[in-house]
């Protein structure tokens, strides 16, 4: 919070967003200028940008938070770890995406939206006025509408609808809210808005609040206006859903986790009340509806939901605790590096939608299986993953901040997931009998469908699996290491 | 330094066997064996070098093999590990029980070294757990310890193994959160804001607010009383037991269920001292209630598994009692405090060596019958004498007969607790005559009468398995030499194996040096329960 900077500061502070914008564009001409079989080439292009651009951030995490550009863009530890984690990510899922889109006619333009919906993402997170937000907002969406209809089926032109639809209903919701917003302080820098709104018109702030937070909610996913990821994962290519529920996932956690830090700090409203609400809906109810999943995506679709429930946790206790920037800093790190693993798995066996599938197409493949166990327990929160830490971290801002009662709902709600969870590790690690298949059906892993029973299983997305295993585990039993440069 | 490699050279071996897709079963069991009796050996030395001081000392002082690194700053939890007379014969029993688990399972059919590489990951947990001085640590471990026999039952038990080990790890997951929230509670009642047990335990925390004090032990005492298991947290451990392989069955109850009371001893008792003292009598009346609960469910029980894992219940009573009689600041003095904690402690390793061993030899019934009912056996003196001879031995031991471990352990139990909660204990001695009594029973179900075993299943011949032949066989006549041809024999009952009987023995012959030479273990154990109850009377 060190006020304005010049202009010549304030171009250095935005480099790693500008390492994203250069890899769009310049994939976007290189595209152009690519034969159909190599465009490979606009790959590597972005995968570089991509890793520019997190090495520019972590070098960047040290420095002091500082306002650019009179103070709408924030630059601070949330926004740094947002940077690297969605750069990382997007270079994680890019090679995900690779053996879906690789030939495609419009390869280049799929690894463009990739990175220009991870540059909407790292705006929503480092937006510290309420302009800029719909502006993130809209660019964190628009990009993402195109992804989950990339493949052009029906499921995916379905997905896409609705994602659409939903998508513009929320926008208006969420201009209403900044318009009550401002007209309740006549302004709309976060650091003002903090100062003006304690004395406004309740009634103008209970819109704005509820205007906006609709908005951040919607992009992460959490209840009440979740409805478009379960449709959408299953809709779209599991690649694309991997993307849409990771990457816009973070920055709107982030963007919310800001909102309730400075300017809904101090509302004569109980905010941090409605928002831990919102966590325990989401994550009682992504939980409830994940249990009588048979296809590994809607499962997965509904994990999401409930974690975003968890990360809300911390953003309902924002302003409260010392605990809270860390504890948001490593769940949302933990949270990108384990979905994606859990997301690859699906991605490496494209053929088995069933958990029955799945386990009977990984059967010959003991090290797939182990890495999926240690990503799906590391959703569960099983030490020693990165999650573990995560939740841990969480759990003890949440009390801290007041909320006890949150914890018993997170820890009841943990025990829960678990059990939906094992309902996909079960079958994988102990194997499904071939005559048990129907009965197998009957007991809730899903039927074995014709597709799925002659598999293939992919490299690359194979490799995605076991690095995002692999930095689970790490990430959790490093975590001194990597929070100390935090 | 010393310590880390006894907790982890498991986890390598284990790494080692899955890295190594080429090795055989046997030679995988083989790498299991030595790792483990590897892993024994530094325990030996570390036991051998411990000191374990005169006086009171444990926990705030006198810790040996210590470490201490930084893992979470921002929460202030480490990797700190280290030994004191509570953990030390712990640490032990877990050396000795896996590897008698290792020896048992030699001739481990179903996928080896997978079999082996989890049991040496579960080793490694059940090694980290009774060494954290550290919340978060003894968390992670005590997780993994879950994770592993979740699987363990999963993938090689039998009967309805999956539903078993469901309702196992959601059962011990909600036990093993509710003690994560409870350590939060500790966290944020401590001062200094810290995870470290021997920091909490020196400055306990929450001590000047009784009921947040209350609830935090509530969360914890529930945890821990799910693991252990306590009267009305027990249903998950017959299905497990039940369902579960043999040596799977012996750690369980061997080990597993101790890290629910050892965390009573290291973490209940000296950083909560006075919500300890507080509550100690629904402690005494729980252990009560178990014990009395244990033994009589295990005495209508028609399965010898079953009846095994009640009389664990049964057992794990004594050690809530004798620790609740510790709490019992007011009405007992120092001294009998003392006799009651100590007692609680041996009745762990005493504990986990007998039933390790009875569930070994249960093992033995499913893989000559593929049946537990104790109406499909009897009579097995006669073909399977040295079987026999070992239950007899594991069964007086169990019942608490004097000259085994069981008794040293059982009588320092109700000596020491008797003054604090008279009713209470003289209400548990009598779970010792529903026990001698049903173990009496159990031995006369199975050994003595007509020879009556179940059809061997896989045979699918139509020889009459219920009338056995009586000669035993010369070969066997040296104790369950190895044999070398293993032809299924429908008509005679093969004795325990030579791997089985080097598995078994050795946990039966330490539970009657216990018995019989009781300063081995009590030297290591009254300084540190002395530190617990001077910790608990603040």
């Amino acid at each position: 919070m060190t006020g304005m900077s010049g202009s010549g500061e304030a171009w250095s502070a935005l480099l790693p967003e500008a390492f994203l914008l250069l890899g769009a564009v310049g994939g976007l001409l290189l595209g152009l200028w690519t034969p159909q079989q190599r465009q490979w080439r606009v790959r590597v292009l972005v995968t570089v940008a991509c890793l520019a651009s997190a090495v520019s951030a972590a070098l960047a995490l040290p420095d002091p938070a500082q306002r650019v550009f009179e103070g709408t863009w924030v630059v601070d530890t949330t926004t740094g770890v947002v940077r690297v984690v969605v750069a990382l990510g997007v270079a994680a899922l890019v090679w995900l995406a690779a053996p879906s889109v690789a030939g495609h006619p419009r390869e280049t333009e799929a690894y463009v939206l990739m990175l220009l919906g991870a540059l909407g993402t790292v705006a929503l997170a480092a937006s510290g006025d309420l302009l800029l937000l719909v502006a993130a907002y809209l660019l964190a969406s628009v990009p993402l509408y195109a992804l989950a209809g990339f493949a052009k089926d029906s499921a995916g032109t379905e997905a896409t609808m609705k994602y659409y639809l939903m998508g513009a209903f929320v926008g208006v919701l969420l201009l209403v809210g900044v318009a009550a917003l401002v007209l309740a302080s006549g302004t709309t820098g976060y650091s003002e808005l903090a100062a003006l709104l304690p004395e406004s018109s309740p009634v103008l702030l209970a819109v704005g609040v509820l205007g906006v937070l609709a908005g951040v909610a919607f992009k992460a996913g959490a209840v009440p206006v979740h409805f478009w990821v379960p449709d959408v994962t299953a809709g779209t290519t599991p690649p694309m859903a991997a993307y849409l529920t990771t990457i816009p996932k973070i920055g709107a956690v982030a963007a919310a986790f800001r909102l309730l830090a400075e300017p809904f700090a101090d509302l004569p409203l109980d905010v941090p009340l409605l928002v831990a609400v919102i966590a325990a809906a989401s994550m009682t109810l992504g939980n409830l509806a994940a249990f009588a999943q048979t296809d590994v995506l809607r499962l997965l679709a509904y994990s999401t939901v409930s974690q975003v429930g968890y990360l809300f946790m911390v953003v309902a206790v924002a302003a409260r605790t010392d605990l809270a920037v860390p504890a948001l800093a490593i769940y949302l790190a933990a949270y990108a590096v384990t979905n994606i693993g859990a997301f690859a798995a699906v991605v490496a066996t494209p053929a088995a939608r069933t958990i029955t599938d799945w386990a009977t197409a990984a059967a010959q493949h003991r090290w797939l299986v182990v890495s999926l166990v240690i990503c799906l327990l590391g959703l569960v929160g099983t030490p020693p993953t990165a999650v573990f830490v995560g939740k841990l971290a969480v759990f003890a801002a949440a009390w801290d901040g007041a909320m006890p009662w949150l914890v018993v709902v997170a820890a009841v709600n943990t025990v829960a997931s678990l059990f939906y969870y094992l309902r996909w590790i079960a079958p994988a690690f102990v194997g499904v009998p071939v005559a048990a298949a129907t009965a197998e059906g009957s007991v809730g892993t899903g039927a074995r469908t014709a597709a799925g029973t002659a598999q293939t299983v992919q490299r690359v997305p194979v490799v995605v699996l076991h690095a995002a295993a692999a930095m689970s585990i790490l990430l959790g039993v490093g975590a001194g290491l990597w929070l100390g440069a935090v | 330094m010393l310590l880390t490699v006894v907790i982890f050279l498991p986890l390598v071996a284990a790494g080692v066997l899955l890295a190594a897709p080429r090795l055989g079963g046997r030679a995988a069991v083989g790498v299991w064996v030595a790792a483990s009796a590897l892993d024994l050996a530094l325990i030996g030395w570390m036991w051998w070098r411990f000191d374990p001081g005169d006086g009171a000392s444990g926990l705030v002082d006198g810790l040996a093999y210590e470490a201490d690194l930084q893992w979470i700053p921002t929460v202030d939890a480490g990797y700190h590990v280290g030994v004191d007379g509570l953990s030390l014969p712990l640490l032990a029993l877990t050396g000795v029980l896996f590897l008698a688990c290792a020896v048992y399972s030699l001739r481990e059919p179903d996928r080896p070294r997978t079999y082996a590489a989890l049991f040496l990951f579960l080793q490694t947990a059940c090694l980290g757990t009774f060494a954290s001085l550290d919340l978060i640590l003894f968390f992670v471990f005590f997780d993994l310890t879950i994770v592993g026999m979740y699987f363990v039952i999963a993938g090689w038990g039998h009967g309805n193994a999956r539903r078993s080990a469901l309702k196992f790890f959601l059962y011990t997951f909600v036990g093993s959160l509710a003690l994560l929230v409870g350590f939060i509670g500790l966290f944020l009642g401590s001062e200094e804001r810290t995870f470290d047990m021997v920091a909490l335990a020196a400055n306990p925390p929450l001590a000047d607010s009784p009921v947040a004090g209350g609830l935090v032990l509530l969360a914890i005492g529930l945890g821990l009383a799910v693991k252990t298991p306590l009267f009305p947290f027990h249903t998950w451990l017959p299905d497990a037991h039940t369902d579960a392989p043999a040596a799977g069955s012996a750690v369980l109850a061997g080990i597993l269920l101790k890290l629910g009371t050892y965390g009573f001893v290291r973490i209940a008792m000296p950083i909560l001292p006075d919500a300890w003292q507080r509550w100690a009598m629904v402690a005494v009346v729980v252990g009560v209630i178990s014990v009395l609960w244990g033994a009589f469910v295990a005495l209508a029980q028609t399965d010898v598994k079953r009846m095994i894992a009640y009389t664990s219940v049964n057992h794990m009573g004594y050690v809530l009692l004798g620790l609740g009689a510790a709490g019992l600041v007011a009405s007992a003095d120092e001294g009998a405090r003392t006799v009651a904690t100590v007692g609680a402690m041996y009745q762990m390793v005493s504990h986990g060596l007998l039933t390790g061993a009875l569930f070994l030899l249960s093992g033995w019934l499913w893989s000559r019958g593929h049946s537990y009912a104790f109406d499909r056996w009897g009579g097995l003196a006669r073909p399977a004498p040295v079987f026999a001879a070992c239950l007899a031995v594991a069964a007086f031991g169990s019942l608490g007969l004097p000259g085994f471990s069981s008794f040293i352990a059982e009588f320092q139990v109700f000596t020491g607790a008797l003054q604090a909660a008279p009713v209470a204990t003289v209400i548990a001695v009598l779970g010792i005559l529903v026990t001698a009594g049903l173990f009496l029973l159990t031995l006369q179900r199975l050994l003595t009468g007509d020879t009556v075993a179940p059809e061997e299943p896989d045979a699918g011949q139509e020889t009459d398995a219920g009338q056995v032949q009586e000669d035993p066989a010369p070969a066997r006549a040296g104790g369950g030499t190895a044999v070398a041809a293993e032809t299924r024999q429908t008509t005679r009952i093969r004795d325990l194996r030579a791997n089985e009987v080097v598995a078994i023995v050795p946990l039966l012959a330490l539970a009657v040096v216990l018995g019989l030479f009781p300063r081995v273990l009590l030297d290591v154990l009254e300084p540190a329960a002395m530190a617990v109850v001077e910790l608990v009377a603040r």
